[in-house]
């Protein structure tokens, strides 16, 4: 009976149980308009990519305990010290220094609105996200970069106010345990697994 | 970088004149089931010694070393695929080398190709693109498009790149357009232009005649933008060849086109328009310093620059491209554009990137009719005709062929060879597309100078190739 693909790290190297690819036979493609000959072949695949977030992993492992993290340029020698970075970035591009990692959930309470938005009807295969989805732009104050999110709740508009909302309950440890609804949404109206 | 250093603003400089004398293409198309990607290359290679009226062989014995654009390996499950198509155009043991900067990938191989001729490395050499995205369906297609946005911050979005070009497009919407439905269908009438112009070219996948109100109509792909106002999925391939000037010479000796100048420069920016930070705008040639100081007030918004309504990667490509070539006002020195319209909102946004119009004001350059071969409202030739190949919301969007594409059609309009090349019989027949009984000849007529914008990503990666009949050049010194 097959498994999932699961991984985990030990001494510094990865451990992997499970089935990590599906076996599915070649098919041919032929033209039906020239007496079925042989034009190709089919390749199936199907296989499960090992990616570390290295430097970012406390980004990601934040989310699902309901915070928010950016980085900082603490870096004295840095013309730009002091810039704030969300998407949080590991290190400050102008000095390269390593950046201080800051929470910055209270910030994102207060301050986010969105910068822009769009509406997606289409996705790629693999999206798990309902749709339509609601992309948003988020800027911050005091934050020189701007965040690309999700809204769950409402119609997106320029200048919107809005608040984090975050996967509490079976976190994914991907971007989508972070999104979005307007200022002054209640609780309870907080799609399933998220909270503030 | 939000500062350049002096050393950073070094106009790029050509150890010697680079000249393209030929080019080429295959047909493009969604699918072509019936050949190989090698076979599209061939077909592409020896219409470029067609052109010449020499065979692949003798140009082949020409040729020093070979630059190959090929950007999603992931699409036909090949790596080293550059070594594949190497191979089968009879080109070992040359030197070679795969060169990948996603939409930009065909104007960054020319980019290479000239360079190694300017040094002095080769004296002939290859720059061959293609794309096969016909591999996997459509939705498994946008899928792998997006994986070139950032996997762990914006790829799961959707999994589709449309939605990253419909905030900008929302955005400029909103501060530039005013929020006016005039401007979405200014945004329209791109479309109707470029599958308009794709109906004369026996290359292009989507001619199309249609209207605004069709674009207005089409099925929303990501709001604002809709299914028309989108670049193609494509197929195909196209080359070219880059030389000296001795070589340039004698490889055009018997043909009814003379080589042309060629310059490439590039510039990039941020792979997620996340990462954008203020900065001030690097003004081109034909702006004054003091000419945005009121940007913020004439379009409350859009004072943040680039934000998300610029490519500052394009500004770069021209920034550095214009001061190689000469060029003071790109309206006035050239004549014809092959712009990269990934999506109607970034053809606008380009052009004031480019400073074919100034920042704030793209929109005008398609309402003054400036962008047509013949300006609608005056019936006179257009200003500076853009993407009468179709584009890549008309013609095609195999990615690594694309910038490559682009520059062999202007190209055909330097040369005065457009009518024959889109208007042969038999390589309608050839493609098995019908050609239109209003078949129109979209030469621009005295044609000397144009320039192909090549872009990737949101503009991560962006070439401006400008191209000049030796005769006309805008500084004799260049």
């Amino acid at each position: 009976m097959s498994m999932f693909g699961q991984v985990y790290v030990s001494n510094g190297k990865y451990r992997l149980k499970g089935d990590f690819h599906h076996m599915t036979p070649n098919i041919p493609i032929r033209n039906a308009e020239d007496g079925w000959k042989l034009m190709g072949v089919t390749n199936p695949r199907s296989m499960t990519y090992i990616h570390t977030y290295g430097g970012e992993a406390p980004f990601f492992e934040a989310l699902g305990k309901g915070k928010l993290l950016g980085t900082r340029c603490d870096n004295e020698g840095c013309e730009y010290k002091g810039s704030v970075y969300q998407p949080f970035r590991i290190h400050c591009p102008d000095c390269l220094g390593r950046n201080t990692i800051i929470d910055m959930t209270a910030t994102a309470k207060k301050t986010a609105k969105v910068h822009t938005f769009m509406v997606c009807e289409r996705s790629g295969a693999f999206n798990i996200l309902d749709k339509p989805i609601k992309f948003i732009n988020i800027e911050f104050e005091g934050v020189d970069t701007i965040l690309m999110s999700y809204l769950s709740l409402g119609d997106p508009e320029i200048g919107m106010k809005v608040v984090p909302i975050f996967r509490k309950q079976n976190p994914t440890y991907t971007i989508l345990d972070l999104s979005w609804v307007p200022e002054g949404t209640p609780e309870k109206d907080l799609p399933e697994n998220f909270g503030f | 970088m939000i500062k350049f250093s002096q050393q950073q603003l070094k106009v790029p400089k050509l150890m010697r004149p680079v000249y393209l004398v030929t080019a080429g293409q295959s047909k493009f198309d969604r699918a072509i089931p019936e050949k190989r990607t090698e076979e599209l290359c061939v077909d592409a290679f020896t219409m470029a010694s067609g052109m010449l009226n020499i065979s692949a062989a003798e140009l082949k014995s020409h040729i020093h070393s070979c630059y190959y654009g090929h950007f999603a390996d992931h699409f036909g499950d090949q790596l080293l695929g550059e070594a594949v198509i190497h191979d089968r155009l009879g080109l070992d043991p040359l030197g070679n080398i795969g060169v990948k900067t996603g939409g930009a990938t065909g104007g960054s191989t020319l980019w290479e190709a000239v360079k190694a001729v300017a040094s002095g490395y080769s004296d002939c050499v290859l720059a061959m693109g293609w794309e096969r995205m016909d591999e996997v369906p459509t939705d498994e297609g946008n899928f792998l498009i997006s994986c070139a946005a950032d996997k762990d911050w914006e790829s799961p979005l959707g999994h589709i790149y449309t939605g990253y070009y419909a905030v900008m497009a929302q955005r400029y919407w909103q501060i530039f357009g005013k929020a006016e439905e005039s401007f979405r269908r200014t945004l329209a009438e791109i479309s109707v232009k470029n599958h308009g112009y794709a109906r004369m070219n026996p290359f292009a996948q989507s001619p199309m005649s249609i209207t605004v109100e069709d674009v207005l109509k089409s099925p929303v792909v990501a709001y604002p933008l809709r299914a028309l106002d989108c670049c193609l999925m494509s197929v195909g391939a196209a080359c070219a060849i880059i030389c000296d000037e001795e070589t340039a010479v004698k490889l055009c000796k018997d043909a009814p086109h003379k080589p042309l100048r060629i310059w490439v420069a590039a510039g990039s920016h941020t792979l997620r328009p996340a990462d954008r930070r203020n900065m001030e705008i690097p003004l081109l040639p034909n702006e004054k310093p003091d000419q945005y100081k009121n940007l913020g007030r004439e379009f409350p918004g859009g004072e943040r620059y680039p934000g998300f309504s610029g490519f500052l990667g394009a500004r770069m490509a021209a920034w550095y491209g214009y001061r190689m070539a000469g060029v003071t006002d790109p309206t006035e020195d050239l004549d014809l554009l092959e712009l990269h319209d990934a999506f109607t909102i970034s053809d606008v946004q380009t052009y004031e990137d480019i400073g074919v119009r100034p920042y704030g004001y793209g929109r005008d350059y398609v309402e003054s009719g400036d962008c047509y071969h013949t300006n609608p409202k005056t019936g006179k030739p257009g200003k500076l005709p853009s993407n009468i190949s179709g584009g890549l919301i008309g013609c095609m969007h195999a990615v690594g062929a694309t910038g490559i594409m682009q520059t062999f059609e202007v190209a055909t309009h330097i040369w005065n060879r457009w009518a024959e090349i889109h208007g042969d019989e038999k390589r309608w027949k050839e493609f098995n597309r019908k050609k239109p009984a209003d078949w129109k000849d979209l030469q621009v007529k005295g044609a000397r100078r144009g320039m192909a914008i090549s872009h990737a990503g949101v503009g991560s990666h962006v070439t401006s190739t400008i191209l000049m009949d030796p005769d006309h050049l805008i500084k004799k010194e260049m």
